[in-house]
């Protein structure tokens, strides 16, 4: 096998969290399908710091954690603001914009 | 050292290792999509978060290794499930479809996709061989990713901790309610109503301990042999005596 075997499991990854977040209807799910694609995107990010021989892609990895820890705390941050008023985690429900 | 110093080829255990964790990791993922509780979604992610993590100490970065099970499954994951349990792990999935077919449509896309990018990333690397990080890692990957790290990407460091300053004063004003001032209480005023006539001020008492059952959602019986409410908290559902737990054993005066 080559190098290139992770990158097809990075995209297979990507799809999946990318496919969740169009199926899903629960908000905290939906955020961690996004976790997913990032994960999936920093696989490919180390591989191909591999194949390069450079490790430019192992620090973009970490600049990717670093960007997705703080997504992930300010959308739990609304997720729960949106909770306290509509009483609901679901993205059908808030819908007050719709017509 | 053998793993920082990964060769630029594929050896026969990485090979096994990919083969055992990658199946795994889609596996794992494709439950998380599927799972209807939103806690199960969450440990399967974690464990397509861990086989990841697996796969970057493989691939010569053991400092990004670490940092995605530290960071990530450590932290991140755990701040998920803590939001869970705040918003109540029942918030399962509706499964009336909003937009009829958007389901089989969103899956049919989803295949389409990661054939065509999994394929055009096939084709383009399968001929390329990697040089590998022997070189790079000479001095030790954490050595190296430092040295670049406060070098040629010193201003996206610094960058970084306005964007985690930013993230955490967000996060404390989407987290504050504003409370009115004559809406807050002081201690000597929760002191007054605690002792004031009507409310009993002592702890309440404690479920109800049956030989059949010692949940703590079955109500105590008062003197007389009726439940009594007080003894159970109001968020949990009462659970119903049977007629055989609640009726007099009869083993009193034995």
């Amino acid at each position: 096998m080559e190098p290139g075997y992770y990158v097809v499991l990075a995209a297979v990854l990507f799809t999946i969290g990318a496919v969740g977040v169009l199926i899903r209807r629960n908000a905290i799910v939906l955020f961690m399908c996004i976790e997913l694609m990032l994960n999936a995107g920093n696989l490919a990010l180390v591989t191909f710091s591999r194949i390069n021989g450079t490790l430019d892609g192992q620090i973009m990895a970490f600049f990717v954690m670093v960007v997705a820890a703080a997504e992930v705390v300010i959308g739990l941050a609304i997720i729960m603001s949106i909770f306290r008023t509509r009483r609901s985690a679901s993205v059908d429900d808030a819908n007050l914009l719709k017509y | 050292m053998s793993t920082v110093l990964a060769a630029a080829g594929v050896g026969a255990g990485e090979a096994w290792t990919f083969w055992i964790l990658g199946p795994l990791a889609i596996l794992a993922a494709l439950g998380m999509v599927v799972a209807r509780n939103a806690v199960h979604s969450a440990l399967w992610l974690v464990l397509v978060m861990l086989c990841l993590g697996v796969f970057y100490v493989v691939q010569a970065g053991p400092f990004i290794g670490l940092a995605q099970i530290i960071v990530y499954t450590g932290a991140i994951m755990m701040l998920f499930l803590f939001v869970l349990m705040l918003v109540g792990r029942d918030a399962s999935d509706s499964l009336i479809e909003v937009l009829r077919g958007q389901r089989l449509a969103a899956v049919a896309l989803g295949l389409g996709f990661a054939g065509l990018v999994g394929a055009a990333f096939f084709r383009a690397l399968d001929s390329r061989d990697a040089i590998g990080l022997a070189q790079a890692n000479a001095e030790g990957n954490v050595q190296g990713i430092a040295a670049s790290l406060f070098t040629r990407y010193v201003f996206a460091f610094e960058v970084t901790s306005a964007l985690l300053i930013a993230a955490a004063i967000g996060a404390m004003i989407l987290a504050h309610v504003e409370r009115h001032k004559d809406q807050k209480f002081t201690q000597p005023d929760l002191m007054r109503a605690r002792f004031a006539p009507g409310n009993y001020p002592g702890p309440k008492p404690g479920p109800g301990v049956y030989a059949t059952s010692t949940s703590v959602a079955t109500p105590g019986l008062l003197p007389d042999g009726r439940l009594s409410d007080r003894t159970i908290s109001p968020i949990l559902p009462k659970r119903e005596l049977t007629e055989a737990e609640s009726t007099p054993k009869a083993t009193e005066g034995r």
